[in-house]
């Protein structure tokens, strides 16, 4: 899934210059975002996690699994397309497998959205008109693995895996195996 | 691509991107807001000089859910009264901004001759003669690919008045390209005078033909173009080619029958059957939304 999108849009092989985060600082870092949230809205009670399609929907699970393990409570998780919400039509494709799966009404909810890389800003702004259609949610969050900087618009995560300073031209690579950046070549 | 005027601009790839995008806005229609801004500031404009409900309500609903401008031209009610051209009422509209007509007409090859005049739209055909009902087959597909899992192998049957059918040419088209196998059933009279380089079998024998299919696609005996003297009377026509009640029971119970609409009950379907949960044609005017979404999104600049 995650690769279609790269070939799509990056038009090329990732070819990784360095290794920022290993599996387990991943690992570590989830878990540790995972007890921001429940610290920061006093528990679980009416959080959502919606993770962005498509690097984001495996991080918003694994947040799921570990809110479960800490706070013995699962949270529900749904997934959310923005590319009928994006401000640059035909430049990113429709991914037909990346589905919308919004679990409940949203309103009076709080919605952590979450997202592997935060970078322009312009994802997330779609993000959030995208929920609005979904109701109106208490509170909206930003989860991201990693915050590269270079933001376009006035958008600023709330919780932050890693805040890692790229060039604009570089890529940044999250996987299971960890975090990596590089240049498509 | 920039128009779609018939399923053959397609080719498997492009009918198989449609559905998959089809998929994705068909969630849209499940929403509780069923509106998404993709198409904002662009202008769609329906072009009918040929009577329509379904057709040109679903373009409009799928260009209004896209957040597109809807002009809709009706011809009885327009300068072509008063003698102006086709053209110059397309160089018109073009003039105004549209970024996409939707083109019907009782004669074929009116869309395709207004996608050569225009200079920046998109064209799509929705129903040229007996030509092709591009959108109308490719909801066709969606609806049975979500009812059977697929159409690759399938039988497909074609009921009724295939001569005057804009809907069959392009159902031949898609289902074929898609590797189904396509059994036209008709009368002799109601068949094109030649079906040379169609994919297709052709029987006469509806009861015949209904135990291996899979699908059956009913048409409109199309009384408007003048079908009603290709057959002795309504009720023989209906005894040999109508989907009966006990017709539709030999049906394998996994098979589903598809109508276009608008379906004339006690003709070419019985009334009862059109109500079984077989026959999907409600899923199909439901689903027609998506996929004309999908079209307009494909054509106006989106990509899978």
């Amino acid at each position: 899934m995650a690769g279609r999108e790269r070939s799509h849009t990056r038009r090329g092989v990732f070819v990784p210059r360095s290794q920022v985060l290993s599996a387990d600082d991943v690992r570590r870092a989830v878990v540790r975002m995972a007890h921001e949230v429940a610290e920061r809205n006093g528990g679980l009670d009416g959080v959502v996690l919606v993770g962005l399609q498509t690097g984001g929907v495996p991080l918003a699970h694994r947040m799921a699994e570990a809110l479960a393990d800490a706070e013995g409570v699962d949270v529900p998780v749904g997934t959310l397309d923005v590319a009928f919400y994006r401000d640059d039509i035909g430049l990113r494709p429709v991914l037909p497998e990346a589905a919308t799966d919004i679990p409940c009404d949203l309103t009076a909810k709080v919605v952590v959205l979450v997202d592997d890389v935060l970078f322009t800003g312009r994802t997330a702004r779609a993000a959030l008109h995208a929920l609005s259609d979904f109701g109106r949610a208490r509170a909206v969050q930003l989860a991201v693995m990693v915050d590269r900087g270079h933001r376009e618009l006035p958008i600023r995560p709330d919780y932050v895996g890693k805040n890692l300073p790229t060039r604009k031209d570089e890529v940044v690579d999250v996987s299971e195996e960890g975090v990596a950046i590089g240049t498509i070549q | 691509m920039r128009h779609l005027l018939s399923v053959s601009d397609l080719g498997r790839e492009g009918i198989e991107e449609v559905l998959a995008v089809a998929e994705a806005f068909a969630e849209v229609g499940t929403r509780p807001i069923r509106k998404v801004p993709t198409l904002r500031g662009r202008a769609v404009a329906t072009l009918f000089f040929e009577d329509s409900t379904r057709t040109r309500l679903s373009f409009e609903t799928a260009a209004k859910r896209l957040s597109a401008d809807v002009l809709s031209f009706a011809a009885a009610s327009s300068s072509i009264k008063k003698g102006e051209s086709i053209r110059d009422t397309v160089e018109t509209l073009e003039a105004m901004g549209m970024d996409a007509l939707v083109v019907r007409h009782a004669s074929a090859g009116v869309p395709a001759q207004v996608s050569r005049w225009v200079t920046r739209c998109s064209v799509v055909n929705g129903g040229d003669g007996w030509h092709e009902h591009p959108t109308q087959a490719l909801l066709d597909c969606f609806t049975v690919t979500q009812a059977l899992g697929g159409i690759e192998g399938r039988r497909v049957l074609v009921v009724g008045d295939v001569r005057h059918s804009r809907v069959a040419r392009s159902q031949v088209l898609a289902y074929s390209a898609l590797g189904a196998s396509v059994t036209l059933v008709a009368p002799r009279s109601l068949l094109p005078p030649s079906l040379e380089g169609w994919p297709v079998e052709v029987t006469h024998d509806l009861d015949g033909a209904l135990a291996g299919a899979d699908v059956v696609s009913l048409l409109r005996l199309q009384a408007e173009r003048g079908s009603g003297a290709f057959v002795p009377s309504l009720r023989e026509y209906s005894a040999r080619f109508g989907l009966s009640a006990a017709r539709a029971a030999r049906l394998s119970p996994k098979a589903v029958i598809t109508h276009p609409g608008p379906m004339i009950r006690g003709v070419e379907i019985a009334s009862d059957v059109a109500d079984l949960p077989q026959a999907l044609v409600t899923r199909q005017v439901t689903n027609g939304v998506a996929v004309r979404m999908a079209v307009l999104f494909l054509l106006l600049g989106g990509h899978a």
